[in-house]
């Protein structure tokens, strides 16, 4: 039996990891909930979410601040690139099939994945950890824990009570609420679907790319990331309910925790572990957590 | 009154007239290529055929590739006995998976189908007593193919150039008998349910049996793929089963398109030759296919078997 | 023939359906009606299995029913067409038939037969009787409203039914081709001894050709017996010209 304080370390380590996964299921789940469709894509924002946050703290250079500024600028450069892929090609495709806009969406995997490997080659990138918090550790319960892993424990709900106070109170987030139970009626009363629906893009975007930045100190960024992550978000978002913010959010948690157990446990398995877990809820329970149950 | 043109019988020539040109490098693609075929086929008997669009079909490509890696390799069992196994044990897994599959319907299918494709490689991938674990398998040996070598015309080709004429012929039994599937009342049944599911439970349709029926068939046929692929590629690997596979396999389909039968092999020629020329030049080639699809997705939604189709049409229609 | 007994369904605690209890003797032709809302669609659903019934019965022939699959409850003899037009649409008018008598007559299980020429004269026959014998080879999703309900009848046809049950067969349709539907459905019962259950709008088509009317409100049966008694019934003079 592994001692108490290393069990926490793992614990504490899935809920880091818990917190990277929902900022990534998040958008995922949005896009879903809203254009009722799978962006594969997703794990791809992320992945240029690490490498823009590498380039602009080569071009700001080490120093007090940067590294914010630079995860900032690169979510938002992320968010722009989602804008503009949803303004000037996926909106052709909504009156198509969902298996044409799935196949887009993966071409886009194909396309900027590679785009990333053109521009910044296929080496390893890494980020320095913020000097504010970099380098400091607290010692919990027997277990060193990293500055920067707590600051991104504690930025997960904080996000997550934005994002869900966003959707609740602001006319913003009743639309989107609202796009997604009935786009139709929505667009009937007067609503701009259309920039509602880039919007939703450039915000899922956002949120994935700065999942990505904020995770470059934590992870080397390498080509690849992306195939990798999205994969494990699809994990998420079933687990916690296609669709569900909230289920997004105890989704990761849950998930985070049945990783890092199952490497404590079953390090053979662990992988497995998650993806048993995937299938048995789509068997027992396809709406997962909190989505809404299927007819 | 013309007589038709026996296109099947003359893709069989030019087949077999492949080790012919001495290269081995044509001989590769050529072998490449109709695995490929029979791969995008069998999934096309769910997405095409019967409306179930699976993101986790490589994991019966990689069973089937295991399983003949294994059968011959550690056990030394005959190819065919191996073979067959391939197909039976990839279908016994589909019958299994499909059963939890077929109760949920579009995306929710799809996930599953996914999360059993990643099971099943997280099991290749670290089952190392069994499955050779990361490093897969390397050197499965060929099947004993000497007695080819004393057939007249036979007996200067390669070991390779064997085992590419045996592909051939076990690839275009296949695809044969999978076009009698979806050319009997059973496939017409199929694209009942493709074209309206409620409406065909209302026929008597069994719509959940007949959706089990053909996820074993296509799981089937692409763990024979898989068999083939693992003595072909001399190696077995747990990428086989990846998710990426599953979606290369679907592009194929998509691209050749989902709407014929022979579109999926088409599919499979075109993007494998494509492949090999790109690559040539650029090691960009996942840049230029992403391309590819986006250009096509606009212009040409019925893909490529479609576009073809419609302008065939065009042409019959003016003359 | 059909007995229904007592249905009751309810969605997320809207009470759809409450104790209906319909009986339709065999060889007749029944219609329910009722304002719109009034659950007739559910009704039929339930009868036909797509739904599942809170509680009360479905009797077919003697046989209880209930809660059994669609495709089972098309095996033991009763065909339905759907409210909006449910037909095969990227299949030839002649396969959309073609496929239920296949699947009718337990061909689904072959594997092997090339399908093209089965059954061809059954399904010719019953696309001639519909008048739809010069459209065989049309691709049916390209066929007009009216045709393809024509279809639509035709594909419930050819599941060879004892029981018909045809929701809103006619809406969508001009007042032409409304008549002409009409008397295509009553000579095609009599021909082959149908009962036939309908829901309909329009009254006339109701009044004309029924012999037993069911009437619906709020998912309650008010009314149930022939025209003139249902056409009398002050109750259903209320609802109907309350709605007015």
């Amino acid at each position: 039996m592994p001692d108490p304080s290393f069990i926490f370390a793992q614990s504490v380590s899935g809920l880091t990891a818990a917190m990277f996964l929902f900022l990534i299921a998040s958008g995922l789940s949005l896009i879903f909930g809203v254009l009722r469709v799978l962006n594969f894509a997703h794990g791809t924002f992320y992945m240029l979410g690490a490498y823009a946050a590498f380039q602009f703290m080569v071009w700001l250079g080490p120093g007090r601040g940067r590294f914010w500024l630079a995860a900032l600028g690169a979510a938002a450069a992320v968010a722009l690139l989602g804008g503009l892929v949803e303004r000037l090609l996926f909106r052709r495709l909504y009156g198509a099939e969902e298996l044409y806009q799935l196949l887009f969406t993966y071409a886009l995997v194909l396309v900027l994945g590679d785009a990333a490997k053109m521009i910044w080659g296929t080496q390893q990138k890494s980020v320095s950890a913020p000097p504010e918090l970099g380098g400091k550790a607290l010692s919990l319960f027997g277990a060193t824990i990293p500055y920067y892993n707590l600051f991104i424990i504690l930025l997960g709900p904080v996000i997550a009570l934005a994002f869900w106070l966003t959707l609740q109170r602001t006319r913003a987030g009743r639309f989107i609420r609202a796009a997604a139970l009935d786009r139709e009626t929505l667009g009937a009363l007067g609503v701009n679907v259309d920039a509602l629906y880039t919007w939703v893009f450039v915000l899922a975007s956002f949120l994935g790319g700065l999942g990505g930045a904020l995770i470059s100190p934590m992870r080397a960024t390498t080509p690849g990331m992306d195939t990798e992550i999205i994969v494990e978000a699809f994990v998420v978002v079933v687990i916690g309910g296609l669709g569900s913010f909230w289920g997004t959010f105890f989704g990761a948690l849950i998930y985070g925790q049945v990783l890092s157990f199952g490497i404590l446990f079953f390090p053979r398995f662990s992988i497995f572990a998650v993806f048993a877990l995937m299938a048995a809820v789509l068997i027992v329970r396809p709406w997962g957590l909190l989505g809404r149950p299927l007819k | 009154m013309t007589r038709r043109t026996p296109w099947g019988l003359l893709l069989i020539a030019v087949a077999l007239a492949v080790p012919a040109l001495g290269s081995r490098f044509y001989t590769f693609l050529a072998n490449d290529v109709l695995i490929w075929a029979l791969f995008a086929t069998s999934l096309n008997l769910l997405v095409g055929y019967t409306g179930l669009v699976s993101f986790g079909h490589a994991a019966y490509f990689g069973i089937g590739a295991y399983t003949t890696g294994i059968l011959m390799k550690k056990f030394g069992l005959s190819f065919l006995l191996a073979f067959p196994a391939a197909g039976v044990l990839a279908g016994g897994f589909a019958l299994v998976f499909g059963f939890f599959c077929v109760r949920l319907t579009r995306i929710y299918f799809a996930m599953l189908t996914l999360a059993f494709a990643q099971i099943v490689w997280a099991i290749c991938f670290k089952w190392n007593e069994v499955t050779g674990g990361e490093q897969g398998m390397p050197e499965i040996p060929y099947p004993s193919l000497d007695w080819m070598g004393r057939l007249p015309l036979l007996g200067s080709l390669r070991t390779s150039d064997h085992f590419y004429l045996v592909s051939v012929v076990l690839v275009t039994v296949c695809l044969w008998l999978l076009r009698r599937v979806v050319g009997s009342p059973f496939g017409r049944m199929l694209t009942t349910i493709r074209e309206n599911a409620e409406r065909a439970e209302f026929i008597g349709v069994n719509v959940r049996r007949y959706e089990l029926a053909a996820f074993v068939l296509a799981g089937a046929f692409a763990g024979l793929a898989g068999g083939l692929f693992g003595i072909f590629n001399r190696g077995v690997f747990p990428d086989f089963a990846y998710w990426t596979k599953s979606s290369e396999v679907l592009i194929m389909t998509l691209l050749g398109g989902m709407g014929t039968f022979y579109g999926p092999a088409l599919g499979a020629l075109v993007l494998i030759l494509l492949n090999q020329q790109i690559v040539s030049y650029t090691e960009y080639w996942p840049f230029v296919l992403g391309t590819i699809l986006i250009v096509l997705l606009f212009v040409f939604p019925g893909g490529l078997a479609g576009a073809l189709g419609t302008a065939a049409r065009r042409l019959r229609r003016a003359t | 023939m059909l007995e229904v007994r007592g249905l009751r369904k309810s969605f997320d605690g809207f009470l759809a359906v409450n104790d209906a209890s319909v009986r339709v003797a065999k060889g007749q032709i029944a219609a329910i009606i009722g304002p719109n809302g009034a659950g007739k669609t559910t009704l039929f659903n339930l009868i036909t299995g797509h739904l599942r019934p809170d509680s009360g019965a479905v009797v077919l022939e003697g046989r209880d029913i209930t809660g059994l699959a669609p495709h089972d409850v098309c095996r033991l003899g009763m065909g339905r067409s759907f409210q909006r037009t449910n037909i095969f649409p990227k299949l030839t008018v002649f396969q959309n038939v073609q496929a239920a008598f296949l699947s009718h007559r337990g061909r689904g299980c072959d594997l092997w037969s090339r399908v093209d020429e089965l059954y061809r004269e059954e399904t010719e026959g019953l696309l001639a009787s519909l008048g739809l014998g010069e459209r065989a080879g049309e691709i049916s999703g390209f066929l007009s409203h009216g045709g393809q309900k024509q279809l639509e009848l035709g594909i419930a046809l050819a599941s060879e039914p004892s029981l018909l049950l045809l929701d809103e067969p006619t809406a969508g349709m001009s007042v032409t081709e409304t008549r002409e539907t009409i008397r295509l459905v009553e000579r095609i019962a009599r021909e082959r001894g149908l009962t036939l259950l309908f829901t309909e709008h329009d009254m006339e088509v109701v009044f004309s050709i029924a012999q037993k009317i069911t009437v619906l409100h709020q998912g309650r049966i008010i009314a149930d017996g022939p025209p003139a008694d249902v056409r009398a019934d002050p109750e259903v003079r209320r609802v109907y010209l309350g709605e007015l």
